[in-house]
């Protein structure tokens, strides 16, 4: 942004201030009597200085960053070069002297030395130019401010048209208006109270008549029926003394009037726009580069007129062209002016579209950035991992590594991974000196850098079982979307998590991909470990209970198993072992031995908990010992649901209530592996009398709401207090057939068989409802949009087949026939109407929602904890004084209270 | 308050105070608020946390589940309330008028019983002309219009001719006479707006339907609705101060779902709560789950200023000190430009733009710095030995 000052003030602060000694130093250190003191400070010294020469920061801090308006003279201050010739290369491809990739502005070609600085490329960071304009032109951005301006001030003398009097005065007011509503309602205020102020169309102060002046976009000015030239423009706002311009709310040391007209242009460094070399050996030259080479050409051309002396016509429009051109550098997308385009008929992009949107500078590239060190891929499920743990395909593995700096401990240790280079695991892809310099490691060097290894050097070695790795999954929608993970490597091709983790991530395995990070300083992975480990993101801070939990096979198992499963010792003791315990003592000495049982051996032995099932009945475990209960979703479910984990968290902690949610998972799933577990088309058979029965109740069902038509026909249908008799009709029916089909449900669940594997899913919580075993096996039921039967279609009808006004069930959206049994195609119509405005509803609500989060989260992203308990925002103003009245952590409390209960019932 | 519970007054807060009072046996109450209070100080939350954030994806995730369904129904047609996600957006954008204004009327103990409850309603409801009139009959050669009253439906309302006369006179005071005969109404325009002719005319018709004759402007449905064990009234259309001057409403318990009113009329304190309970309400009934906490935050947001500021550019986001933060947002260029002209200095005090310039951010573990002392030769060597 050439034209803004963003000037970094950096009160250069030093923060860690190194020593570093020479190595010599050792040599001349060791005059010490004792032999074994002397070798221990040898070791010591040695090891410590060889670090120091790596770790040898100074960290500068941005402490402020000023804005203003760059003046003339300051752009020729910060300019290498003048800009004078359009032209970009000589015939040798060389940049020409002058010209817009002059050498003096930066380096863009390896090789090449920046003539301003000396340095190669990737060190320089470029320098401006300027180019001196043949006439003043305006700045778009500044065109508004700088027509309040001349409206405000005398043609004559510069001076706000406002007598002495009434000035200090509207200063206050103004200041308070830009206090409560900002700069832009200042200026509006401005223009309101100088109006007011004026007297009859002259100037208070020497009395000179004044012009009507009029803007016409984007920069043209017309006074009475002239135009004002930026030259004029210029020399009013120089008049005009600094306390004028306060007032307009404009800070005269960062931003004087006059330099908003631009007598001289600065031109951003070559590197913020590079060219690209096509594989042709052509070159493509930025955006940027083609409208500073439209703008120099032009200026030349003036500048030739004008002192040729050319008709003031050419002049004219040659300046305008200019203004043009100067305008679309800034903005290339104002409303008023063509695009300036490519060859093409593309648009040129100009610095305001490299900043603007989601795609710009600011939210691209400044507010989010990329990283190095990081993975992704399909994910897939593995039980056995453990809930913290991540299965990492070895050939991401041998990619990925963690940098451990060499000591005199660990030589040994690393210089395997170096032996074994980057082809074999575990190995180590490149060695970092002590002085900064990167080596690779291949098979040639390997031996080389093995020699040279010493304390002081870092090695980044391939990923190993328990490095610390973050791991996440887009949407990252709350706090648990990135958790940290220890690494397992694995054999295939895929990341590999514990199927009770996605929950929190919200994953699937039906081709999801996720992401991982592996963090690369010892800050980091402390951070990471202690706070964004698995165990310590169990209770969700939105609402204080459990997000992870079992899930699936796991919630089915566990409920078959304690609901009536018998093993002999052997059995039991084997699944035990299958579910990762090895400690079988607390099995009862008994020949038959309950899933109960099993299933209690996971506790622990002091463990008290009375919870209930989903059916309400009572789940009572005493002791560690499960005494009378099933098991299912209510106790172990996650989001918000598995209650004895939440019971276990608080008595044991995360990491015993971690190892126990494992535990607890693979009993589930080996139960059910053992046992044979698999769901068909035969769980939503029904018996005959089952049949005749649900047959019966939609006849009736349909019988009543015939009833009703006629009677609303009738005129006789008693309307429900303030609605009419159609809406009562409406809602009868509805009521009606809904009733009808939960009948059906009731009638159902009285023909479920125990082996009915569908219904064990259903009954245990593990998936589906009853809802979804009606619809297959007796009735899908009524089609409803917006709480309404469905009414549109046809005038008067639904569909051209049904006759008008027919309001019978089968015309509006009920169907009566179930999955199974296959829905005819009336009725299929219906469905997928409902279906459809589901997809709707759905693609509509996401960008709802994720602008909502997005305005949230920027609104309040800066408010903190204070250390005096107050929640303040950045600039210290206080929004509560204790966090949500009492101060508690949702994430540490039970469901975001503290239960008094349960202490008054645990203390005697 | 329990001896043993005084000592804690003030370390805890009273809501846990009158909890544990309420149900734990006086006995136990030592040992009890001891744990409790050993809980509590557990449970408090680390300096330096990001709550805002936390408060954000908290209220933004469950957003992505909440339907769209803007309507559902409250009673009589033509009443809908705004739920859902939308209703949440208009919410949080602090927005002037909402699309279903809506007010709950508590009424005072006689007339709470349900007896003449009709009455009181149409008392509050609006009553514009168009509805007393039966028919419109333009007269145009004495440019005239004559309308017909519903003499039944005035009567339900206690109006009268004359006082509907006296009700409209005012807004046409410059553009109509008004005679009164019977149930019949006429307005000859006045001279001056001769000329204009029949256009005047039908200009006038139209107007004069949406005059207001009686109730509470803006209040254009009303439904008695029986909760709990008293009876109360719903209305599509809010006007909480006009309501307040009535006699029969309970003025402590009824409330508007308009934001901005309760604000004006009960100020900023009570505009909070009304936020916290509108945004709960809506995430309640979607079936969803989130702490109370992150709601309230929302809220003290939005009005730490004093006046309701909605999450949006205009409201709180322009409120920030730093113009980075500000840039990050929406409208960039707007923001840095603003910034020259005004020559701000941004101190990098919040998150974005230490994120920007690759510096540690001011929140969690980047809120602490260390502090140590410069270490002179002495302390070194004695380190070494």
């Amino acid at each position: 942004m050439p034209r803004k000052k963003k000037e970094e003030q950096a009160p250069v602060e030093a923060k860690a201030e190194v020593k570093v000694e020479a190595p010599v130093a050792v040599a001349v250190a060791p005059v010490v009597d004792a032999k074994e003191e002397k070798l221990q400070a040898d070791k010591t010294q040695f090891s410590r200085e060889r670090i120091e020469a790596v770790t040898h920061y100074v960290y500068k801090q941005v402490a402020s960053i000023v804005f203003g308006v760059l003046s003339p003279k300051m752009i020729k201050k910060m300019a290498s070069a003048k800009i004078v010739t359009p032209e970009l290369y000589d015939k040798e491809g060389y940049p020409v002297d002058g010209g817009l990739m002059d050498v003096r502005l930066g380096v863009i070609d390896p090789g090449l030395r920046c003539k301003t600085c000396g340095s190669k490329l990737k060190e320089c960071i470029g320098h401006f130019g300027y180019i001196e304009l043949a006439r003043p032109v305006m700045h778009v951005k500044f065109a508004r401010i700088i027509q309040l301006l001349l409206k405000s001030v005398c043609r004559e003398c510069s001076r706000l048209m406002i007598s002495p009097e009434k000035l200090s005065k509207a200063k206050a007011h103004l200041d308070r208006i830009e206090k409560e509503e900002g700069p832009e309602a200042r200026r509006m205020a401005v223009k309101a109270v100088i109006d007011s102020a004026r007297s009859g169309g002259k100037c208070p102060h020497c009395k000179a008549k004044q012009a009507k002046i009029v803007i016409e976009k984007p920069t043209t000015f017309i006074e009475g029926d002239k135009r004002v030239s930026p030259i004029e423009i210029r020399a009013r706002l120089e008049k005009m003394p600094d306390e004028d311009v306060e007032l307009f709310g404009l800070n005269p040391k960062t931003a004087r009037p006059e330099w908003m007209i631009l007598t001289i242009l600065p031109i951003p460094p070559v590197t913020v726009r590079p060219s690209i070399t096509l594989e042709s050996g052509e070159r493509s030259e930025d955006d940027l580069t083609h409208k500073l080479g439209d703008i120099v050409r032009i200026n030349q051309r003036l500048f030739e007129n004008i002192n040729a002396g050319a008709p003031e016509i050419i002049i004219e429009d040659l300046w305008d062209l200019l203004q043009y051109h100067v305008t679309t550098f800034f903005d290339n997308s104002i409303a008023q002016l063509p695009p300036a385009r490519h060859r093409s008929g593309q648009p040129l992009k100009t610095i305001t579209e490299r900043i603007k949107s989601k795609e710009g500078r600011i939210r691209h590239n400044l507010a989010g950035k990329r990283t190095n060190f990081c993975a992704r891929t399909v994910i897939s499920p593995d039980p056995m991992l453990a809930l913290d743990e991540v299965g990492v395909p070895k050939s991401i593995a041998m990619k990925l590594s963690v940098p451990e700096t060499v000591n005199d401990w660990n030589a040994e240790y690393l210089k395997r991974f170096v032996k074994n280079g980057p082809g074999t695991y575990p190995g180590s892809n490149y060695v970092i000196r002590p002085d900064g310099k990167k080596k690779r490691i291949t098979e040639e060097t390997k031996e080389a850098t093995l020699e040279e290894l010493q304390p002081g050097y870092v090695v980044e070695r391939h990923l190993l079982d328990g490095d610390i790795a973050i791991f996440n999954r887009q949407p990252s929608l709350h706090r648990m979307s990135m958790m940290c993970h220890k690494v397992k490597v694995l054999p295939g091709r895929t990341l590999r998590m514990n199927p009770a983790v996605c929950n929190p991530y919200n994953a699937d395995f039906d081709g999801d991909e996720m992401n991982l990070h592996i963090p690369q300083t010892e800050e980091a992975r402390a951070e990471a470990e202690i706070l964004m480990e698995v165990q310590t993101q169990l209770i969700s801070p939105r609402y204080g209970l459990s997000v992870i939990g079992c899930i699936q096979d796991s919630i089915s198992g566990n409920y078959l198993l304690t609901k009536h499963a018998q093993f002999t010792r052997e059995q039991a003791v084997r699944l035990l072992s299958e579910a990762g315990l090895y400690e079988f003592s607390r099995l009862p000495n008994k020949k038959t031995i309950s899933g109960k049982d099993v299933f209690s051996a996971l506790l622990p032995d002091d463990f008290n908990f009375v919870g209930a099932s989903r059916t309400g009945e009572p789940v009572v475990i005493k002791k560690g010992v499960l005494i009378d209960g099933v098991i299912d979703t209510k106790s172990i479910g996650g989001e918000g649901e598995g209650v004895l984990l939440r019971s276990l968290h608080q008595h044991y902690g995360a990491e015993r209530t971690i190892k126990t949610l494992h535990n607890i998972f693979r009993l589930g799933n080996q139960y059910l592996s053992h046992r044979g577990f698999s769901t068909g088309i035969g769980d939503e058979d029904l018996p005959k009398e089952a049949r005749d029965q649900i047959d019966q109740l939609l006849q009736q069902a349909q019988e009543d709401v015939a009833q009703m038509i006629a009677q609303f026909e009738r005129k006789e249908l008693d309307a429900y207090p303030g609605r009419t008799m159609r809406e009562t009709l409406e809602l009868k029916i509805l009521e009606r057939l809904n009733k009808a089909r939960n009948a059906c449900g009731q009638v159902i669940k009285g023909h479920v068989r125990d082996s009915n594997q569908a219904a064990v899913m259903i009954l245990s919580g593990a998936r589906g409802s009853i809802t979804s075993l009606i619809q297959m096996s007796a009735c899908v039921g009524q089609q409803a949009m917006r709480g309404k039967r469905i009414e549109k279609g046809y005038r008067d009808r639904t569909l051209s087949c049904f006759k008008k006004d027919d309001l019978s069930p089968e015309a509006r959206g009920f169907i009566i026939h179930g999955f199974k049994h296959g829905i005819n195609p009336k009725e299929f119509f219906f469905h997928a109407i409902t279906g459809r405005d589901a997809l709707m509803d759905t693609a509509l609500r996401t960008p709802k929602s994720g602008y909502l989060y997005r305005r949230l989260a920027n609104a309040m992203q800066d408010l903190r904890v204070e250390y005096d308990g107050t929640v303040r925002d950045a600039s210290g103003r206080i929004i509560q004084f204790s966090y949500g009245e009492d101060g508690i952590d949702v994430s540490r409390s039970e469901s975001g209270k503290i239960d008094v209960k349960r202490i008054v019932d645990s203390t005697d | 308050m329990h001896k043993d519970l005084e000592e804690y007054s003030g370390k805890l807060p009273l809501k846990l105070l009158q909890e544990i009072e309420e149900i734990c046996p006086a006995g136990k109450i030592k040992k009890v608020v001891k744990k409790v209070y050993d809980e509590y100080v557990i449970a408090q939350i680390d300096a330096g946390e990001a709550v805002g954030l936390i408060g954000a994806e908290s209220i933004g995730e469950p957003g992505t589940q909440m339907t769209l369904n803007t309507f559902h129904y409250a009673g009589v047609a033509e009443m809908n309330v705004t739920m859902g996600l939308p209703r949440i957006i208009e919410i949080l954008d602090g927005r002037k008028s909402i699309s279903t204004p809506q007010m709950e009327i508590f009424l005072n103990s006689p007339y709470n019983k349900g007896e003449g409850i009709r009455e009181l309603a149409m008392q509050i409801k609006e009553t514009k002309l168009n509805e007393l009139v039966l028919e419109y009959g333009l007269n145009i050669i004495d440019m005239k219009i004559e309308l017909k009253l519903n003499a039944p439906k005035m009567k339900e309302l206690e109006l009268t001719a004359s006082s509907v006369v006296k009700a409209i006179e005012k807004a046409l005071a410059n553009e109509a006479q008004i005679k009164n005969e019977g149930d019949m109404l006429t307005f000859k325009l006045k001279e001056k707006d001769d000329s204009k002719g029949l256009n005047a005319l039908y200009r006038l018709k139209e107007k004069s339907k949406e005059l207001y004759v009686k109730g509470i402007k803006g209040v254009s449905q009303v439904l008695p609705v029986k909760r709990k064990d008293e009876f109360i009234i719903i209305t599509a259309g809010s006007n909480l101060k006009k309501l307040f001057e009535l006699d029969f409403v309970d003025t402590t318990r009824t409330t508007t779902n308009d934001v901005h009113e309760i604000s004006e009329v009960l100020g900023i304190e009570a505009a909070r709560q009304a936020i916290i309970d509108e945004v709960f309400k809506v995430i309640e009934t979607q079936g969803l789950n989130v702490d109370i906490r992150h709601i309230m935050l929302v809220a003290d947001t939005m009005t730490v200023s004093g006046e309701i500021k909605g999450i949006t550019r205009y409201g709180v986001v322009s409120e920030k000190a730093s113009v980075l933060a500000r840039a990050s947002f929406e409208t960039p260029i707007k923001h840095v430009i603003n910034a020259a002209l005004k020559g701000e200095v941004d101190y990098l005090n919040s998150v974005v733009e230490n994120v920007m310039l690759n510096q540690t951010v001011p929140v969690g573990t980047g809120l602490p710095g260390l502090v140590s002392k410069k270490s002179n030769e002495k302390s070194v060597e004695k380190v070494n030995e």
